[in-house]
């Protein structure tokens, strides 16, 4: 039973480090269709982790070690959550306590990590990324609480394994005012959570506008090739998780060899369709003003906040 | 402009890419390690702003270098490629160095058009110091004044091999 709820957990892991640069090449991919380019195909972002961790990197003088450390931080914090969500199963979570608190202290030690790296060279750009996305996370951890402890209440529990097993058993709580408001509240905090627009926009290199991309500018070769593969990782994951919120069929409920290759594919083509549909999306958006991304985070606290209210007053 | 709008204009545009030329020849020598990424920083040492243009052209959506897995990034630390135009300028010659040495193993050094390779005529002016190869070692030159972006793609698609 352990042993076999450990392998599926591993193939969940392995299946989303495998397919967050496919998902990236997907969204890149359709972008560029969009805007009447060619586009380099969805493996290009394989092709440039692949030589990245090839390149010696070139650290500034006066870094410290959390230049070599904290991309591996970020890396392992991704495939931890990776580890810890209900994405091909939902077995792993009721071995594991994958409730909110958990993820959401996993979620920012990677943050946390990726603003030491911004602020370990010194360089004025990676100061104002790594202070721009502590002012972003700061708003946006308490949405992730809020939202998902709604999500929680009509399951009676906490664990996001929990919440999604009950979504397939009852699926009118998707529907219920509780369910989509909380859905609208966590979908806008975990666009800003990574860096995906209207908050920040990942194609940029306008300095003055960019967070993500600011964080990353002192990063060589492999340092480079982790924190950009920890992000694309949490992307792919946070994604697979409001797809199974969002459409919980599919998802193995136990660690049934057959259940488990379903779920395997129904959680690729989630991931993917929200990936098309979060590109497309970005082409008809413009990034909002620096000084409004307060104002689009409180919104979608107030949702989730609604979105408890509701629910104390629909039993 | 409204999302409709911005919809009925993406529809009509549609693909403008140009069809892909024929392969380029051989894969240039020391970039086979790259493995079809190559991420290029453009820096412009002084001249006419002209090459510039054509760069910005060739990873415009018509040339779309980007098919090719060629990206232009923010930093050099990020960088495969250093893309220098224009002759060196005094002030220019300590960001130069700089750049190069920022830039991490394997990196590329790329001369584009005339005056970077020798000078063109602005060589003796007061302002300037020399030319690219005087300062580091060039790899790959492509002449022009300004060159076609074709041919800039095409020696990009040399680096990056496909």
């Amino acid at each position: 039973m352990t042993l076999a709820t450990v392998l599926v957990d591993l193939v969940q892991v392995l299946l989303f480090a495998a397919l967050a640069p496919v998902l990236i090449g997907v969204t890149r991919q359709v972008r560029a269709r969009l805007e009447g380019r060619a586009g380099a195909g969805i493996w290009q972002p394989w092709r440039d982790i692949r030589k990245l961790l090839v390149k010696q990197p070139v650290r500034a003088p006066g870094s410290s070690w959390i230049l070599r450390v904290a991309p591996l931080v970020l890396t392992i914090s991704s495939l931890v959550l990776a580890a810890l969500l209900p994405l091909v199963s939902t077995v792993a979570g009721r071995l594991i306590p994958g409730d909110l608190f958990v993820v959401v202290s996993v979620l920012l030690i990677g943050a946390v990590a990726l603003a030491l790296v911004g602020l370990d060279a010194g360089t004025a750009f990676g100061g104002m990324g790594s202070s721009r996305h502590m002012t972003v996370l700061a708003l946006v951890e308490p949405t992730l609480l809020l939202a998902i402890y709604a999500l929680s209440i009509p399951s009676g529990s906490s664990n996001l394994a929990i919440i999604v097993d009950s979504r397939l058993a009852n699926p009118s709580i998707i529907v219920s005012p509780v369910g989509l408001l909380a859905m609208a509240a966590f979908i806008i905090a975990v666009a800003a959570e990574t860096g995906r627009l209207p908050v920040d926009n990942p194609s940029t290199h306008l300095e003055l506008t960019m967070m993500h991309e600011a964080m990353l500018l002192e990063s060589t070769a492999r340092d480079l090739g982790w924190l950009e593969f920890g992000s694309w990782l949490k992307l792919t994951v946070l994604l697979g998780l409001i797809g199974n919120l969002l459409i919980p069929w599919g998802v193995a409920t136990t660690t049934d060899p057959m259940q488990v290759v379903v779920g395997v594919p129904a959680v690729i083509l989630k991931v993917l369709v929200l990936g098309g549909m979060l590109s497309v999306g970005e082409v008809l958006l413009a990034k909002v003003r620096l000084f409004r991304v307060p104002e689009l985070l409180a919104g979608s606290f107030v949702l989730a906040f609604l979105a408890v209210a509701v629910s104390a007053m629909v039993p | 402009m409204s999302t409709s709008r911005l919809v009925r204009l993406i529809a009509r545009t549609g693909r403008i890419a140009e069809p892909v030329p024929a392969p380029v020849g051989t894969i240039f020598e020391g970039a086979r390690v790259l493995r079809g990424s190559v991420q290029v920083r453009y820096v412009d040492l002084g001249g006419g702003t002209d090459c510039a243009m054509e760069i910005s052209a060739a990873f415009g959506p018509i040339y779309d270098l980007e098919r090719y897995g060629v990206r232009l990034v923010a930093s050099p630390r990020h960088a495969d490629v250093l893309l220098i135009t224009g002759v060196v300028t005094r002030n220019m010659v300590e960001p130069l160095r700089r750049t190069v040495e920022a830039t991490p193993m394997p990196q590329f050094v790329v001369a584009v058009g005339d005056a970077a390779i020798m000078g063109g005529p602005f060589l003796g002016g007061y302002g300037v110091a020399g030319v690219v190869s005087d300062f580091v070692d060039v790899d790959l030159e492509i002449p022009g004044s300004p060159p076609e972006p074709v041919e800039i793609v095409a020696a990009l698609r040399r680096i990056a091999g496909r």
